[in-house]
């Protein structure tokens, strides 16, 4: 009788970046493969995007960002997370994210990164195998 | 009559007898076909399909009422489009080396690419911008930054576009400034602002001001310009933009003129009259990758709107009813996977755009979905124009492929099926309601993740993604930007405001303050401030604090 | 974390703790009842608000506007939004959050959205014990903006001490809605977007319907106009809501609410359990899908086969 548990993700767009025709897609991706979605919106701050995730008790967050920034506000988001003291939520990125870049950002902590031309099935199936619920 | 019905007979002979025998031995590829915007392609056309064109009413002569044909009598036989590569990066001084180098490859127009804090109206040093300084355009915070981007560039000459919105009216006071600096008088620039809130709203995402007051800026720089820059491009109404976010050719169509109706309308009501301001109007569409559907769209787009400013405004001027346009290949068919392949995209888009009448045009880089491009990326790109326009010989003779069946019956499916859309939109109250109400927001993202989940599920092949694809793709040297520009940037600001006369600055934007709360027109008190090296950022927090900030309605 | 950190760390005003617990209650965790059953004395305090309506009638958009004005008077805020899951892939998409923005790092504001999974009547299963756990953590007011699907949201009854109902000017047809079980739960109408023609309209319509309704009341639901983008209005809602909550207090209503509460809550919790446990005592047991058989053959008939089941597993002591 117990519902099962639900993967419950924050999609969220850090910076002014308005590229989000991506982000949308991802969101809907996820919610037709059953997961709960939380969509932000454009132009968060690191701060709004942890305190959302914190707050909503996600499992997954999931930037995306195709105007370069994400090396000013990927780690941002990583650090305000340990800050808070979260360490079982998976990060993932995904967007315009040249490869010279990748190595520096899965140090900070993001899990994965998704670049164009990702089929959406990828990208569920690597979060439902890697979020701790 | 009779005719045509001896020609369905034989038609349909073919349709039954050679048709049906061979798709028995031969079955078709598909069941259906459909462009990529999901309009119903048939296997022949044939007069059948033009029964109701009036060649007179429906095509005309190039240059003439409904301008279905182009709108230049010569066509291209007198000049080419003007080959315009939208760039812009790091800090006012890179850029301008990246624009003396596209002007020394033949490069007839100037495009900007801002980065995002001017877009949105903060100064580099601004909290907000951090980390995106230079990013993906360059970044202009001061009269001084612009002085920088234009230095050795004669402003009589060239004509400059400027993919500028909500902060429009402070980038185009400061090129009237630079161009005075030059000792060129505005009336004499030639260039376009693309100055279109409403697609910000649904498909680009840097709006600054709620709508009102932006219709409010915008109408300001209408009749601005309508008195002193008679000719410069007021106003880019753009499709491009809502095509990328995901749009269909028809939507892309519908939505621009829906944008564009409403922007006349709001001059009408601020007291304009339609022929003076109307010729001045200009647009920018995509040239996705359905080749035929996108040729039929630039001539259906044109025919409409000629329909609508005689129709619905009544305009009286033939100029008024002519609608110019840039055009863009579409970004978002080029791949990161075996980036060459993109070379040959954009070489049949471009095509497209000239075949279908374009006044301008900027070719993307094979790049495009790495970075912004590299210099010999952006050079392939803007050989290829070069080539189309003086090897290929398409531009010899006006609009060639008019008069085919299926091209003419394409251009009346996508017009048809562009009225109906908008007619719901007028329904709704018109493209403000339609997008505070999400309706246009909800058809963008539905078009677009239809789309993705037919690439995904292959019943869409793009080469190299799903399928053709290599095991190991090739390195490619894609294009850093410099990371030290933030810094830089920052500094130099730093000295624009020890150097400058804060009185007069404290003193301009008091007035600019004072303006924005009457209904006097904007343009004159933001050119005072731009001139005593009021920041961006300074002038627009004015605005900010008079009109507020738009939320949006961040639609699903 | 242990049932005594969540305790622990909600009563001390903790969000991860807050979030973790709301979580478990969402995935009917049975540490969650254990959570709850020991933060039960600490809850009771908050002054719940049901916001029923419509969608896109502004429900989200005018608590973001309360809130604001609330936090100005520094009341600390809680919300629950509860949006529709997919009947088919169980997936939602929770959008309420969207028109929040202006309160997220606001530390004594704390909103948190959840998707129906499969339950009807506007809110989720989970919304109630959410509401409770928030209460626990000390937020003054509540919100609970329900699904706004259209149909009779009445649960919200059960949880709230004052419902508002919004509506916007136009259509006729969500009068029809409100005729259909939403005007009996009203406290407080909201004709909501009073910047779009016919608002006033709506005003007179609804007045003009409770006019001809036939419940008495001994409160008289106002009906007020507001715009959620600008928050015109809003400071009247503000004050309707305060003396309904004197009203109920005065009335002892406020007191008489409560106690239907936890009977109703009481009589649930048991049905629940029982019915829980004689399902897990059954599922997959052959007595159990022999006796099925058996009903779908016609050789036995289901009342007498449930009174069996039941006096059989429930009362036995063993399994
Ligand atoms: C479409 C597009 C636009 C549209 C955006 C429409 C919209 N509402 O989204 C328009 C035309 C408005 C636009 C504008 C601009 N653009 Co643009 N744009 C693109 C383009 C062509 C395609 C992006 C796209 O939507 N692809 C389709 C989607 C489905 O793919 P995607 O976003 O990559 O998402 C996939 C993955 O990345 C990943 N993913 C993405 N997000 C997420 C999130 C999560 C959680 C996960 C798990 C995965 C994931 O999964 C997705 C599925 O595969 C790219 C180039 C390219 N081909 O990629 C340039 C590009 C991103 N744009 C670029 C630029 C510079 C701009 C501008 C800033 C230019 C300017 N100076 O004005 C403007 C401003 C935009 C703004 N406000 O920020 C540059 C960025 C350069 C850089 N980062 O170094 C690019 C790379 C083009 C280029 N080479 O110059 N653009
Ligand atoms: N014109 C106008 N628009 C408003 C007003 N209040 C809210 N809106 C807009 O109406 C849309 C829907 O508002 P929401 O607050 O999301 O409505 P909701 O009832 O919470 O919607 P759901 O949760 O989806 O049912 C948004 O675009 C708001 O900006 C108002 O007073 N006037
Ligand atoms: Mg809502």
């Amino acid at each position: 009788m117990s519902s099962s548990k639900k993967i419950r993700v924050l999609v969220a767009k850090p910076g002014l970046d308005g590229h989000d025709r991506g982000a949308k897609i991802v969101a809907r991706a996820l919610r037709d493969a059953g997961m709960e979605v939380i969509y932000t919106g454009l132009r968060q701050t690191p701060e709004m995007i942890v305190r959302a995730a914190l707050d909503e008790g996600v499992h997954c967050i999931g930037l995306s960002i195709l105007s370069g920034a994400h090396n000013a506000l990927f780690p941002r988001v990583m650090e305000l997370l340990k800050e808070e003291g979260i360490d079982d939520v998976l990060v993932v990125g995904g967007g315009i994210i040249p490869e010279d870049d990748i190595p520096e950002l899965k140090k900070a902590g993001i899990a994965a990164i998704f670049g164009p031309g990702t089929p959406l099935d990828e990208i569920i199936e690597y979060i439902k195998a890697n979020v701790k619920l | 009559m009779k005719d045509s019905s001896k020609l369905r007979g034989l038609v349909n002979k073919w349709e039954d007898e050679a048709v049906a025998t061979t798709v028995k031995r031969f079955p078709e590829r598909e069941k259906k076909f459909e462009t990529i915007s999901g309009l119903p392609v048939n296997r022949l056309y044939t007069p059948l399909d033009l029964e109701e064109l009036d060649y007179e009413k429906d095509l005309g002569f190039p240059g003439q009422y409904p301008f279905t044909r182009g709108v230049q009598p010569t066509g291209y036989r007198g000049r080419f489009w003007t080959m315009r590569q939208y760039s812009g990066f790091a800090t006012a001084r890179e850029t301008n080396e990246r624009f003396h180098f596209l002007l020394e490859q033949g490069q007839t127009g100037l495009s900007i690419a801002f980065d995002l804090p001017t877009q949105i109206g903060y100064d580099s040093d601004d909290v907000l911008a951090q980390g995106e300084v230079g990013k993906v355009g360059v970044a202009i915070d001061s009269l001084s930054d612009m002085e920088v981007l234009f230095e050795g560039i004669p402003l009589d000459k060239v004509s400059t576009s400027m993919t500028i919105n909500a902060p429009a009216s402070v980038l185009l006071a400061m090129y009237i400034a630079v161009a005075v600096k030059q000792g060129v008088s505005m009336d004499r620039l030639r260039g376009t602002i693309q100055n279109d809130i409403l697609k910000e709203y649904v498909a680009r995402g840097t709006y600054i001001f709620p709508p009102k007051p932006s219709m409010r800026l915008i109408t300001d720089i209408f009749k601005f310009c309508s008195e002193k820059m008679p000719l410069w491009n007021t106003i880019s109404i753009s499709g491009y933009h809502i095509r990328e976010a995901g749009s269909t050719a028809v939507q892309e169509v519908a939505f621009t003129l829906a944008d564009g109706i409403a922007y006349v309308q709001a001059a009408i009501d601020a007291g304009l009259d339609v022929d003076d301001f109307a010729s001045r109007l200009s647009f920018f569409f995509g040239s996705h990758s359905d080749f035929l559907e996108e040729i039929c769209k630039f001539r259906a787009a044109r025919r409409l709107w000629a329909r609508i400013m005689r129709e619905r405004f009544k305009a009286k001027n033939d100029d008024s009813c002519r609608m110019r346009f840039h055009t863009q290949t579409a970004g978002c068919t080029l791949t990161a996977q075996q980036p060459d392949n993109n070379v040959v995209r954009v070489t049949l888009q471009a095509l497209q755009a000239v075949l279908g009448g374009t006044q301008s045009l900027h070719t993307n880089s094979r790049d495009e979905a790495l970075s912004l491009p590299t210099e010999q990326s952006v050079q392939i790109a803007l050989r290829t124009q070069q080539i189309i326009a003086h090897e290929s010989g398409v531009g010899d003779t006006i609009d060639p492929l008019a008069g085919s069946y299926y091209i003419e019956a394409l251009t009346n499916k996508i017009e048809e099926s562009a009225v109906a859309y908008i007619e719901k939109i007028d329904a709704m109250g018109g493209a403000p309601t339609s997008i505070e109400n999400g309706f246009i927001q909800r058809e963008i993202s539905e078009a677009a993740y239809q789309f993705q989940k037919s690439v995904d599920e292959s019943r869409r092949v793009v080469v190299g993604v799903n399928k053709f694809t290599v095991e190991e793709e090739s390195k490619f040297d894609y294009l850093r930007v410099n990371p030290k520009a933030e810094k830089e940037q920052v500094k130099e600001l730093k000295k624009v405001r020890l150097a400058r006369d804060e009185e007069k600055v404290k003193k301009t934007l008091d007035h600019l303050h004072t303006v924005a709360k009457s209904d006097e027109n904007l343009m004159p008190p933001i050119i005072d401030a731009v001139k005593v090296y009021a920041t961006l950022g300074e002038i627009c927090g004015i605005l900010r604090d008079v009109f507020g900030e738009y939320k949006a309605p961040d639609i699903l | 974390m242990s049932v005594s950190e969540l305790v622990n760390g909600v009563l001390s005003g903790k969000r991860r703790e807050l979030a973790r617990l709301i979580s478990l209650i969402e995935n009917e965790d049975p540490e969650a009842a254990e959570v709850l059953s020991r933060l039960y004395k600490n809850t009771g305090k908050a002054h719940v608000i049901g916001i029923t309506g419509p969608p896109g009638s502004g429900k989200s958009s005018l608590v973001t506007k309360l809130t604001a004005e609330l936090r100005k008077r520094n009341k600390t805020i809680g919300v629950v939004c509860v949006d529709p899951s997919s009947p088919f892939t169980g997936g939602a998409l929770l959008g309420d959050r969207i028109r929040m923005q202006e309160h997220t790092l606001d530390k004594d504001v704390y909103v948190r959205s959840m998707g129906t999974r499969g339950h009807l009547g506007g809110l989720a299963r989970a919304t109630s014990d959410a509401v409770r756990a928030i209460d626990a953590f000390g937020k003054d007011i509540i919100f609970v903006e329900t699904v706004g699907a259209g149909q009779a949201e009445v649960e919200i009854i059960e949880i709230a001490q004052t419902i508002i109902v919004t509506d916007v000017p136009g259509s006729g047809d969500d009068i029809q809605a409100i005729k259909a079980g939403i005007m009996e739960i009203a406290d407080i109408f909201v004709v909501n977007k009073k910047d779009l023609p016919g608002a006033d309209r709506k005003v007179t319509e609804i007045n003009a319907m409770l006019d001809i309704d036939p419940i008495e009341r001994a409160w008289r639901p106002p009906v007020l106009l507001t715009n959620g983008r600008t928050g015109e209005g809003v400071l009247e809602v503000i004050e309707k809501i305060q003396a309904h909550l004197q009203f109920l207090k005065e009335s002892g209503l406020l007191e008489q609410k409560g106690l239907q509460r936890s009977r109703d809550e009481l009589h649930d919790l048991m049905r629940y359990k029982l019915t829980r446990e004689l399902y897990q005592k059954l599922e997959g047991r052959p007595e159990y899908e022999a006796a099925i058989k058996k009903i779908a053959a016609r050789k036995e008939d289901p009342y007498t086969v449930a009174e069996r089941l039941i006096a059989e597993f429930l009362f036995s002591e063993s399994r």
